[in-house]
């Protein structure tokens, strides 16, 4: 089965005491920082603390992505060197362009071969927070058979912009439309940037429902005590939950009698109601919202 | 001198000097039956007698304070208490030696007594729990005889029994009128109720009723009654208000501790204990207050109306009460203002003594009448017997408190606690000290995982039906010691500083004297994972 990736949680790469508790905190992701939580003097201690962290403590309950530093500095290839040979599920590459996306990629090979890794075991995930990097994010989705996902940075992308990143995020309007789109065209998750006031959890509420009505699969977080809000503002609703199962009973019923399109409380129910009722449906079952 | 065993395979001397004769722990309920109070003698008060004097001195003097007296405090103003160090420092002056101090609590506010333990002032100490500087020196045997380790129930067990018997108690009083009746609802020292002194006051030969606030007579509400105090006294101060109450009691915001809190509240739920009459305690911890706040919204959601809470009250519980969550409290200690102010003015905040609290010899305490306790620990073993008195270095900074007396009481508890604290595991095959018997705890949630005691088969199949990640005990051992190695047993010497009583009377464990605590913290853990080997 396909990962959930409704929260992913970003953990400073340089805090044993974070490291060991990261996965019993209900993330579906991990991300272990070796970027900007992380300052100059530290990235190497980071990176091997990391290192250490995977080969050591049980994630096997959450995804482990471990964003590296760019690749054109002269940490990120050391750190995909050396974080790749423990096998993390993911790498998060941060200010993604096509270039780095390639470069990656082709490390990886490179390293699964020598450990002996199954080839593509090793995913991506792109940090889109440049200008460059979200006109282009099609084809940096397109870079690597790897990728399995974006995540949207607001505050790097509003800065490269050269515009204030506010609260309610009118903004990122049109990144967060771009990134959904292009995500859901090749079918990877697409994340939503992190809310970064820690102690407003109605305004994460909010912000999240806004990057779910905008097709946005899931949602990054800086602090654990958001993660619980996340996953129920992106859960399907009880409502949500009964429509999909009746139409998904209709259906059956419609097929059991031969008839193509049918039609349920006078609506005309086609293909694609029928597979947003299954995606509904699905993601319930899998929450445990629903019996199977 | 013979070698005896309790019931939990500990092996203990059948005497020991300083302490008397050793009854060993044969079970939580092993002690029932018929039970005699002891009779108090007392000095019949006449209409033209006068109670207050006009100092401490005069007090001692009327008393005849002689060596070898056992005296007796609360602990209601926790770390900001100063009567019972005015008190010794008086004793002390007099050149009056060889004091037993039978305090319902020691906090670090009473650091000087180290002094007086050293100089002969101070030879025995029988106490509910510890903290701070005294129970540091008590380890390294800086005590005469051994510290005697109590429950909030078992005290006043021993002090109605006659097993300890109280020459003077000096009740730290925050309003008291001239005639001896006792609050501790106003008064710039004001801390609630005074649960933990009642026995004392009735029990002890001589009370006397130290205050900062002398009112006219009567002073209502009254707490503790005027017929069982010989003389009140004046003075500047009883306590430091910072110390004795927290302003306000907060839900954690530890990530960790919330998810055990969470868990913890599923496994209650799954129990099927939360219903219309259920009742529950916990601590103030910040994590037995985010059970509390997880329960809440079960309780909420499923429109369940709770009998009581009990224990130590926070104005979290308060707030339950007050949104019709819980139909009454049992208070025997308010923790912060808001509790105090809820149980002077709302009926419905009943007042509770120790006794009545968790007693085990009397006529049905109303531990006994608990659903569900959420409890701490600081170390667990495989058979589920808890440590809160000592820590995994084996020097004491804690006790049972009410742990034992919930525990044993309640039908469903519930130990949280994070898999490891400081680079050391907290399930054990044996716990430093046994506190608190295993076959009174049910169940213990960590991060990690949630193990059911086996004795529980219902629990377990309860839970087994949830997406609660059930393990083993022995699994939980195994997930901690895989991050943090197994740590190397703690060496204590022979010496046996302090003796651990169960609630009825029966020693369950002795602590022995710390060798070295600095070598000892250094060598108990060898922890292997995140090294940076670079």
């Amino acid at each position: 089965m396909e990962r959930l990736r409704r929260s992913m949680l970003f953990m400073p790469g340089n805090n044993p005491g974070m490291l060991q508790d990261a996965a019993v905190l209900g993330a579906d992701s991990i991300i272990l920082d070796l970027e900007d939580a992380v300052s100059l003097t530290e990235k190497d201690s980071a990176r091997i603390l990391v290192r250490e962290a995977i080969k050591t403590i049980d994630y096997s309950q959450v995804e482990v992505v471990v964003r590296v530093n760019p690749l054109d500095t002269e940490f990120g290839p050391h750190d995909v060197e050396v974080i790749a040979r423990v096998k993390p599920d993911t790498l998060m590459i941060p200010k993604a362009n096509e270039e780095a996306i390639k470069l990656a990629d082709k490390m990886l090979d490179q390293i699964e071969i020598e450990e002996g890794y199954l080839a593509g075991s090793i995913k991506l995930i792109a940090l889109i927070e440049t200008a460059l990097g979200l006109e282009n994010v099609y084809n940096v989705i397109q870079a690597s058979k790897r990728m399995v996902g974006v995540l949207l940075g607001g505050e790097d992308l509003t800065s490269d912009l050269g515009i204030e990143r506010t609260k309610e995020g009118e903004e990122i309007f049109y990144a967060r439309n771009k990134v959904a789109t292009a995500c859901r065209a090749l079918k990877v998750d697409s994340i939503d940037t992190p809310f970064t006031d820690t102690d407003d959890f109605e305004g994460l509420a909010m912000d999240t429902a806004k990057a779910k009505s905008l097709g946005l699969t899931g949602k990054s977080a800086i602090n654990p005590r958001q993660i619980e809000i996340i996953h129920s503002v992106l859960a399907p609703t009880e409502a949500e939950l009964k429509h999909a199962l009746r139409i998904l009973e209709a259906m059956e019923e419609a097929e059991k009698e031969g008839k193509g399109v049918f039609s349920l409380d006078g609506k005309m129910i086609d293909a694609p109601v029928i597979n947003r009722a299954r995606t509904t449906a699905e993601l319930g079952q899998r929450l445990g919202l629903i019996e199977r | 001198m013979k070698s005896i065993k309790t019931i939990l395979d500990r092996e203990l001397p059948d005497y020991i000097d300083g302490y008397g004769e050793v009854k060993p722990f044969q079970g939580a309920f092993s002690d029932g039956g018929i039970k005699t109070r002891k009779a108090v003698k007392l000095t019949s008060v006449t209409p033209y007698d006068r109670k207050v004097l006009a100092n401490l001195e005069q007090v001692y003097d009327k008393l005849n304070m002689k060596d070898g007296m056992t005296i007796s405090f609360h602990h209601h103003l926790r770390n900001g208490d100063h009567v019972l160090n005015m008190v010794v420092e008086g004793l002390a002056k007099r050149g009056i030696k060889d004091l037993t101090i039978a305090a319902s609590s020691i906090f670090p506010v009473h650091a000087p007594l180290v002094e007086h333990m050293k100089s002969g002032v101070v030879t025995g100490i029988v106490a509910n729990y510890m903290s701070g500087p005294v129970p540091e020196a008590i380890s390294r045997g800086e005590l005469k005889k051994p510290a005697i380790m109590q429950t909030h129930g078992g005290r006043p067990r021993a002090i109605e029994s006659g097993d300890l018997h109280i020459d003077v108690a000096f009740i730290a009083a925050p309003t008291a009128d001239t005639y001896g009746n006792i609050n501790g609802v106003y008064g710039k020292s004001a801390c609630g109720t005074l649960g933990y002194a009642i026995s004392d006051a009735e029990y002890a030969d001589k009370t006397i009723a130290i205050t900062d606030n002398l009112v006219p007579y009567p002073a209502c509400p009254i707490e503790i009654s005027q017929v069982f105090v010989d003389y009140v006294v004046q003075v500047e101060s009883i306590g430091d208000p910072k110390g004795i109450v927290s302003g306000t009691t907060k839900i954690t915001k530890d990530p960790v501790a919330l998810i055990i809190a969470k868990m913890a509240a599923e496994v209650i739920k799954a129990s099927g204990l939360v219903k219309n009459g259920m009742s529950f305690q916990t601590g103030a911890g910040g994590t037995s207050l985010a059970v509390a706040a997880g329960l809440k919204d079960i309780m909420k959601r499923e429109g369940v109306v709770g009998s009581f809470a009990a224990g130590g009250i926070t104005g979290y519980l308060v707030e339950m009460l007050e949104e019709g969550l819980f139909k009454t409290l049992f208070d025997v200690q308010c923790f912060d203002f808001k509790a105090i102010e809820s149980y002077r003015n709302n009926a419905r905040h009943q007042f509770m003594s120790a006794s009545m609290y968790g007693n085990p010899h009397t006529k049905g305490a109303v531990v006994n009448n608990l659903d569900i306790m959420i409890l701490g620990a600081t170390e667990i073993d495989t058979e589920f017997n808890v440590n809160v008195t000592t820590s995994s270095n084996g020097v004491i900074m804690g006790g049972s408190g009410g742990h034992s007396d919930t525990a044993a009481g309640s039908k469903l508890a519930i130990v949280v606690t994070n898999l490891m604290k400081a680079r050391l595991p907290m399930i054990k095959d044996k716990v430093t000290t046994i506190t608190t018997p295993g076959e009174n705890i049910d169940v213990v949630v960590t991060e990690r995982g949630i193990a059911v005691n086996p004795r529980r088969m219902d629990l377990i199949e309860k839970l087994s039906r949830t997406n609660l990640p059930l393990v083993t005990i022995g699994e939980l051992k195994t997930m901690a010691e895989k991050i943090t190695g197994v740590p190397k047993a703690v060496r204590n010497s022979e010496k046996i500083v302090a003796v651990v009583e169960y609630r009825d009377g029966s020693v369950i464990d002795v602590v022995r004297g710390s060798r070295d605590t600095s070598s000892a913290m250094r060598s108990s853990c060898q922890t292997r994972a995140l090294i940076l080997d670079a």
